[in-house]
């Protein structure tokens, strides 16, 4: 998958505008706009970084962790496994897909923003090559939510609620602060799709998506990682 | 036209706004939300300190009733205690410094209109804002705020048996610390991406004004280590409303099961003071680098060793996620485990006394001019020095042993991160007050505030460590039970009578910032003759910071008494480049 | 004004420094045996560090006054901006400080903490519960009985407060006492617990202070070596009794000691 970087999508945008001698302010913009808004990504999906981490720390140590049982005097450990519904794979399907539509959403959006040329220009319609990836990329995002609440059922109705072991606990913990996190993502979205009927600029919408995408990105990354880690370090 | 319009874009997001909500309420504009944050800051400041008077004076006339509050039951002592330290750290320390001057200066400091994101800075305020309230609504629910400390341990915390206040009280403050948490960490992504991004031509990481690296740095241990408290308070808001264990082990209250078990008080031990030290850092780290700012313009001479000033400050930020465990000593960790903190924590001393040296050096020789702010960023070196001191003691596990939870450590951490992070406040209020409102602040005044300040709160805290070398427990309602208080009696009213008289001296200051607003002298628009971005520009900045046009930076920012310039400091906007620096 | 802070700030120097040197509030007595290097590592500490203070304070002040600005005519301020062999010495000085005290205390942080108490120590449980420290001793079988938080009853008394299970064999000649009676010279091994919240307990002549965490029970050891009362401090906030909730370590004889205990032992039967 070849990436787009920064300066390439600048010098594109360059080439499409050099042709009429106008000095290139727009693309200079964009070009700002992304490096801040990627910037500004990296940064926030640092601080979402550290929350997992002190999640993933907790939930090695307690796996561990031994408590005193006053009938022995002695210190045991109580760490029952849990047994990991099938379901969340076809979840982790859903997820990667999506991480597809949203990447090709990305794309699309960038294209537009070119090919539109001014800066002040209003997104004229969402999917310039007839494909409607952002739409997609939402509604698989909201299946996945849907699918983990539908895990939550399932687990509920085999009497693991969120109090009742520590596994439990870590996994209704670990699921619910990527659901939430994620669906922030399709918050993003959604904004990005009313684009248009908000008077935004394709650019600025591309800027959007941008950080949007990156973001979406990570967050299949976590998911993939907390499943790991809720499967294999039991 | 369309270029214009494409250059105003380029530069600036936004268009002045014109209505009275969007340019005070909603502002974009980070002049107006840094003076929101510290508006707020202040509002805390003397909410905390009112708290702080009645334990005082509980402590000493423990069966005293006070108009229209009452007897002070033990349990509101502590109640007293809990958000007196809550609010202090978190919507003074954490705001003023950083929300309030460095939303304000940085961006005007590197040469930028704004910082990176406007609109999440206003968020970032409101949210804390919102914070603030539901905190202060903790004192008005049923059962009240709660009793557990700042630091708020479970099983005490997490359960609402185990004391009044505990109840809906105790789940109003954590929320009101993730709320919190979220404005804190929106606010480091703005500073981090503007500093990063948003610097005019010729501003160099290494020709940032130090307050400018404080900030940054700050700004990257909070994002780092919000998270961790956010977390941290999502386990307990859990094991309070939702029957999960992660910190309650199988434990009874007054004879009665929780229903809990399993859990460890000591993961929230490990997760708050993962969050808890480098919080102390970004308690500080601007007042240093403001102290470094002050006494350089204020001697006429440049920092010592600004490289070293700079190094000294990154590494103090990350040691500070190494050293946690000095909180923890006597908690029942392992012993390896304190002895490795106990090395990183005498380590992360040089860097702090590094500074120290280099702010006597930058005095020494100088032509030391005796304003308002330097007053306060010298009575900053020597409450530094004082607290600090302190600290070796605490950081070594067998000295610990019997100074732990008692007054020696309230005292170390009130000198060295409360009253010395406060007279970073004060001296950056003093300074920048003529280009935030275009009036002076009365030099008469300030000198009064300034004595009254630094002699009552080493009056006040300094005796804490006579009391915790001769065992007095910190967090104790009364000395009426253990024998042995009963003779630290006298030191405690010195220190009441001592809080009076110091209470009383901020009521010149706050006099002094309104009267002064409508009545001080006219400034001039670099009334301090410095160097920086800041005093470039008109007073107070328009709207975009510098009038249409971004400044181009040719020097460091501590040019001063340059041999053969012809005043004795140049501009860092100034073309006759002085060095290559 | 130079002056006045030179004045101000070496007097607050001076008085601070005056009641830290004529230990006019300072450390008790020490009673245990780990009391002594403490103290002297203490004081290790406290000389070095106190000249680091009165040296850079002293200097604060000193500066304040002689680099005040005297006149616009006076030549201009030394422009310097540092000196980096400087501060490569402060630097190694303040390492070699603050390391060299560490390590110095790390080997009494060793003995103390890195062995568990040794084979013959006396074995006393200490629970805390909110606000009363309770001491429980194994009796002639030597090992504690079993406790249940079900059987827990405070307004019993010591056993029913630590719901000793009457069902366990082992804990008929169990010993519990609102008073922590040890024989002076021995030592004693104190596992400690919590019934409800985290406490702490505190013995400021011992020099002994160890957090009771509720789900662990921490072994931690002593030697007293001065007969005595000594009081018993709570150091971890657990609620609007912490500041009462105190006790009384009592050493004794070792005859003293196991006279009482017989005595206790003998009610049990």
């Amino acid at each position: 998958m070849a990436s787009i970087t920064t300066t390439a999508s600048v010098e594109t945008a360059k080439a499409l505008l050099a042709g009429n001698g106008r000095p290139d302010q727009t693309a200079l913009d964009f070009a700002t706009r992304l490096r801040r808004a990627r910037l500004g990504i990296i940064v926030a999906l640092t601080a979402v970084v550290m929350i997992f981490v002190s999640y993933s720390s907790a939930y090695v140590v307690r796996q561990g962790l031994p408590t005193l049982d006053p009938r022995t005097g002695t210190l045991v450990r109580d760490w029952l496994p849990l047994q990991l519904p099938n379901f969340l794979l076809v979840n982790t399907l859903v997820l990667l897909i999506s991480t597809l539509t949203m990447e090709l959403a990305r794309r699309q959006a960038f294209r537009a923003a070119v090919a539109t040329g001014k800066e002040s220009s209003p997104a004229q319609s969402i999917d310039t090559d007839g494909m409607p990836w952002l739409a997609l990329t939402a509604i698989l995002g909201l299946s996945f939510l849907a699918g983990q609440w539908l895990v939550w059922r399932e687990l509920a109705a085999s009497g693991f609620y969120v109090s009742t072991s520590p596994s439990s606990s870590f996994f209704y913990l670990l699921t619910g602060m990527h659901g939430i996190h994620l669906f922030g993502g399709i918050i993003a979205l959604l904004a990005a799709g009313a684009a248009s009927i908000l008077r935004k600029s394709a650019a600025s919408r591309a800027v959007v998506l941008d950080a949007t995408a990156w973001y979406w990105h990570f967050m299949t990354v976590l998911w993939v990682y907390i499943l790991c880690l809720l499967e294999f370090a039991r | 036209m369309a270029t214009g319009e494409f250059a105003a874009h380029a530069v600036h997001a936004h268009a002045a706004p014109t209505s009275w909500i969007r340019k005070y309420v909603f502002s974009l504009d980070h002049k107006v939300i840094g003076i929101q944050y510290f508006f707020l800051a202040l509002t805390a400041v003397f909410v905390g300190m009112f708290l702080s008077l009645l334990m005082r004076i509980h402590l000493i006339w423990p069966a005293a009733a006070l108009p229209l509050l009452g007897e002070i039951k033990p349990e509101t002592y502590l109640t007293l205690l809990t958000m007196h330290g809550t609010i202090m750290v978190f919507f003074v320390l954490t705001t003023a410094p950083q929300g309030g001057f460095g939303n304000y200066f940085l961006p005007i400091q590197i040469g930028a209109p704004d910082m990176a994101f406007p609109v999440l800075n206003m968020l970032s305020f409101w949210v804390t804002a919102l914070a603030f309230f539901v905190m202060i609504a903790a004192f008005f629910v049923v059962g009240g705020a709660p009793l557990h400390g700042w630091t708020g341990y479970p099983p005490l915390s997490a359960l609402p048996s185990a004391g009044p206040g505990e109840g809906l009280g105790a789940d109003l403050w954590v929320i009101s610390i993730a709320l919190f948490c979220l404005g804190a960490l929106m606010s480091a992504l703005n500073f981090i991406t503007t500093t990063l991004d948003m610097r005019a031509r010729g501003m160099t990481l290494m020709r940032m004004p130090l307050t400018c690296w404080a900030w940054f740095i700050t700004a990257i241990l909070g994002l780092l280590a919000f998270g961790v408290l956010l977390s941290a308070g999502i386990l307990l808001l859990l094991d309070r409303n939702a029957g999960t264990s992660f910190f309650v082990p199988l434990v009874t209250i007054n004879g009665q099961l929780t229903g809990h078990k399993g859990g460890s008080p000591l993961l929230w031990q490990h997760l708050f003071w993962f969050f808890g030290h480098p919080e102390v850092y970004i308690a500080i780290l601007p007042a240093m680098g403001l102290c470094s700012q002050l006494l350089s313009v204020f001697s006429r001479k440049p920092i010592f060793g600004y490289k070293a000033m700079v190094y000294a400050m990154l590494s103090i930020g990350f040691l500070g996620f190494m050293v946690w465990g000095h909180h923890m000593f006597m908690s029942g960790m392992s012993p390896y485990t304190a002895f490795a903190f106990s090395v990183m924590t005498m380590a992360i001393g040089v860097p702090s006394a590094i500074k120290t040296f280099n702010w006597l050096g930058t005095i020494w020789r100088g032509h030391i001019r005796f304003t308002s702010p330097m007053l306060f960023a010298l009575g900053f070196v020597s409450l530094f020095i004082s607290g600090g001191i302190s600290g070796p003691f605490l950081a070594q596990p067998v000295l610990d042993i019997p100074l732990h939870d008692t007054y020696f450590v309230v005292g170390h951490f009130h000198l060295i991160m409360g009253v010395a992070s406060i007279f970073g406040i004060f001296g950056a209020t003093y300074y920048w007050f003529p280009k935030m409102f275009g009036r002076m602040m009365s030099e008469g005044m300030a000198r009064w505030h300034f004595f009254i300040t630094l002699i009552g709160t080493y009056a006040i805290f300094m005796p804490m460590h006579y009391l915790g070398m001769a065992g007095h427990l910190r967090r104790y309602s009364q000395l009426t039970e253990l024998n042995y208080l009963h003779g630290l009696v006298p030191l405690q009213t010195f220190m009441t009578y001592a809080a009076f008289i110091t209470i009383a001296g901020q009521f010149i200051f706050l006099f002094n910032l309104f009267w002064s607003m409508k009545f001080g002298k006219k400034a001039a628009d670099n009334p301090w003759e410095a160097t920086t971005l800041e005093w470039t520009t008109a007073t107070p900045p328009p709207h975009d910071n510098f009038g249409g046009h971004i400044p181009v930076v040719y020097n460091g920012p501590y040019e001063y008494s340059v041999p053969g310039a012809p005043r004795d400091f140049v501009m860092q906007t100034d073309p006759a480049t002085v060095k290559a620096h | 004004m130079g002056l006045v802070l030179l004045v101000v700030i070496w007097l607050i120097t001076f008085i601070s420094a005056y009641f830290f040197i004529a230990k006019t509030w300072w450390l008790p007595v020490g009673a245990s045996a780990a009391a002594a290097g403490i103290d002297h590592h203490f004081a290790t500490t406290y000389v070095l560090m106190g000249i680091v203070f009165v040296a850079a304070q002293l200097s604060l002040g000193l500066f304040a006054w002689q680099y005040r600005e005297r006149s616009a005519t006076t030549p201009q301020a030394h422009y310097s901006h540092g000196n980096n062999t400087l501060e490569i010495t402060w630097t190694v000085l303040t390492l070699i400080l603050f390391v060299g005290l560490n390590f110095m205390s790390s080997s009494i942080w060793a003995s103390e903490r890195f062995r568990p108490a040794v084979s013959d120590a006396v074995q006393v449980e200490v629970t805390g519960m909110q606000f009363q420290w309770y001491f429980r001793y194994p009796g002639p079988d030597g090992k504690f009985g079993a406790t249940k938080p079900q059987l827990q009853d405070p307004s019993g008394g010591g056993e029913a407060a630590l719901g000793l299970d009457p069902a366990d064999p082992t804990s008929k000649d169990d010993v519990v006492a609102g008073t922590m009676y040890v024989p002076v010279n021995r030592e004693i091994d104190v596992i400690l617990r919590a019934e409800d919240v985290i406490h702490s307990f505190f013995v400021p002549a011992m020099r002994f202070k160890q957090d009771a965490v509720p789900g662990l029970a921490i072994h931690m050891h002593f030697t007293p070596i001065t007969t005595g009362d000594y009081e018993i401090a709570c150091s971890q906030l657990c609620g609007l009794g912490h500041y009462k909730m105190h006790g009384i370590l009592r050493v004794i004889s070792q005859e003293d000691f196991d006279k009482w205990l017989t005595a206790r032992e003998a009610e049990k039967q």
